[in-house]
């Protein structure tokens, strides 16, 4: 069957020139549609960089033909700031500080990042105690932050019943890490060598205490929102990434696991005690939203059990190696990246034997995540726009850097 | 309604209208979701959550300007987004007051001596209340806002007693 807009183009308003008023405007294409000689147009859409879901201050272009997205541009820099100049001028322990801010809601994984570069660099070894402490704060912020994705999601699907149960469990693994580190999101406490401080007193029932409660309250958010049929048909089919296309972007996290490749850093290229930790690797099929969705919380199951293991295993020793008060690490270059809640974070460091690095190069998984918006959002409907960018859980901090 | 607890059931109470106003707009101030970087996980996200609970300070977050009284700006404001944050703020009907949270909209924060980061969101439009911290916690935004409270009122106070001088 031939499309009727192939019939009628060339006929009706558009082919008597009555249409075009001047030049259209830029960025609207003018293209004929309708049928019966009427004709419509593209619309441009802007959303953002103010859109109460759109994470931050993510700018959508949006060409829409009707409610179908035709094209889509991403416009970023609107929370450019400069993290990587800005590490050119701070000595090496000081660069968790910019991390911590770079992707606010996992703090610990680029912390993580920055250290494990530093140690590599300087051969530097850290006691068995701060490698568990580590990964146990890092599976942590895992869960902090893939909590706040959840109940954001669940807002960009229209639910609103799981962000307070989302935030109720979030505070609770929040006071835990505040009680590790002082602070609720800019910890500041992977530093090269080990950790700031040991773990306060007592903090192991507490641990274990939130350990319990979390596997009874995930079943609970997974039957809240995941058991909602509304929200399993606006998830499920929608705003497939096929293994190619997570390759060709890619793409990394639990955006590319949900499209079917299990490629974990955790376990591909094991750094601090992951090789001694029992954990599963949740992989998708198909790369749709509800994939996405399924392997987030997976994979929050998953962090529960580490830190249960952590805190059980936790080796007596140091919690810090003994490293010189002003790094300066030898001439060089080194890349060392950790699983992030969003993709592989990692920080490319060229030194030149001086107490600052030479150059500050930072990998976010979220800018991938970004880029292949582009080739996923066109074809979906307008309202499944929202939901779409919030199931890739891009972090616009950790975008523009 | 809390009048009522003053004055006792079904009587009049006698009020300026300004007053009365003033009354009403210092315990609903909705503030509008805009949050630009870190500080809204704490500013935003947790202070609608169970824990923190702003919403029994009758603070509540509305998805438009046109319907927020206060804006939270909540993270640095490069010169990119500067543009937009004043274009939000003249979309805002009066009256309304900013508040600027954490370092990074106050003075520039860590960022400062990067040259796209403007300096302080009091460049751009004028700020009510400054939040000190880097983020600051949930209770400091509640501080915050009870701030605000006390200079909506002292603000009316001293417009009537302006009037009342010039009476």
């Amino acid at each position: 069957m031939t499309d009727p807009r192939d019939i009628v183009s060339g006929v009706g308003m558009l082919s008597e020139g009555t249409h075009f008023v001047g030049e259209p405007p830029a960025g609207i294409r003018r293209v004929p549609t309708g049928v019966d000689g009427l004709s419509t147009e593209h619309l441009v859409i802007n959303m953002g960089p103010q859109h109460p879901s759109t994470h931050g201050v993510l700018r959508l272009l949006i060409e829409v033909d009707g409610e179908e997205v035709v094209a889509v541009e991403v416009t970023l820099g609107y929370l450019h700031r400069g993290i990587e100049k800005l590490a050119e001028h701070r000595r090496y322990d000081q660069l968790g500080t910019l991390m911590d801010r770079g992707d606010y809601v996992s703090g610990m994984h680029g912390e993580q990042a920055v250290a494990l570069a530093v140690e590599r660099l300087m051969e530097i070894e850290i006691p068995r105690k701060a490698a568990w402490i580590r990964t146990m704060v890092a599976e942590l912020t895992r869960i902090a932050s893939h909590l706040v994705w959840f109940g954001t999601f669940g807002l960009d699907t229209g639910a609103m019943g799981q962000f307070l149960y989302a935030m109720r469990d979030r505070e609770a693994a929040v006071e835990i890490l505040e009680a590790i580190s002082g602070a609720r999101m800019m910890f500041n406490y992977i530093r090269p060598g080990g950790v700031v401080d040991d773990l306060p007193a007592g903090i192991d029932q507490k641990i274990l205490a939130f350990c319990d409660g979390f596997e009874t309250y995930l079943d609970e958010h997974h039957a809240l929102l995941g058991g909602n049929e509304i929200f399993q048909g606006r998830v499920r089919g929608i705003g497939v990434i096929d293994r190619d296309t997570a390759l060709a972007f890619a793409l990394t996290g639990p955006n590319l696991r949900a499209s079917g490749l299990g490629f974990d850093l955790r376990r591909d290229r094991p750094y601090d005690a992951y090789p001694e930790l029992e954990f599963d690797i949740p992989v998708g099929t198909t790369g749709d939203s509800w994939d996405r969705y399924m392997v987030r919380m997976e994979e929050m199951r998953q962090a529960n059990r580490m830190v249960r293991q952590c805190i059980e295993g936790m080796p007596d020793g140091d919690f810090k190696a003994k490293v010189p008060r002003v790094l300066r690490p030898p001439e060089g270059e080194i890349y060392a990246a950790t699983e992030s809640s969003r993709g592989e974070t990692g920080v490319h460091i060229v030194s030149d034997g001086s107490d600052t690095p030479y150059r500050f190069h930072y990998r976010s998984g979220s800018l991938h995540a970004m880029q292949a918006l582009e080739e996923i959002l066109p074809g979906h409907l307008l309202a499944d726009v929202v939901m779409i960018v919030g199931s890739t859980d891009v972090m616009l901090g950790e975008v523009d850097r | 309604m809390a009048i009522d607890r003053l004055t006792g059931e079904h009587s009049l109470a006698f009020i300026r209208s300004e007053q009365l106003f003033d009354y009403a707009r210092r315990n609903s101030l909705w503030y509008m979701a805009f949050g630009i970087a870190c500080c809204a996980i704490e500013g935003l996200m947790s202070a609608s959550g169970p824990r923190f609970d702003f919403d029994r300070m009758g603070v509540f977050f509305r998805a438009s300007p046109r319907q927020a009284d206060v804006m939270i700006v909540a993270g640095t404001v490069n010169k990119k987004m500067a543009e937009t944050v004043a274009l939000l703020y003249d979309q805002m009907p009066e009256p309304k007051w900013v508040v600027a949270m954490g370092a990074c909209a106050s003075t520039g924060g860590p960022f400062r001596e990067y040259p796209n980061v403007v300096l302080g969101v009091d460049k751009i439009v004028p700020v009510d209340v400054y939040i000190p911290g880097c983020p600051p916690r949930p209770e400091s935004v509640q501080y915050g806002f009870i701030q605000l409270q006390e200079k909506i009122k002292q603000q009316t106070e001293e417009r009537l007693a302006a009037r009342s001088h010039s009476d």
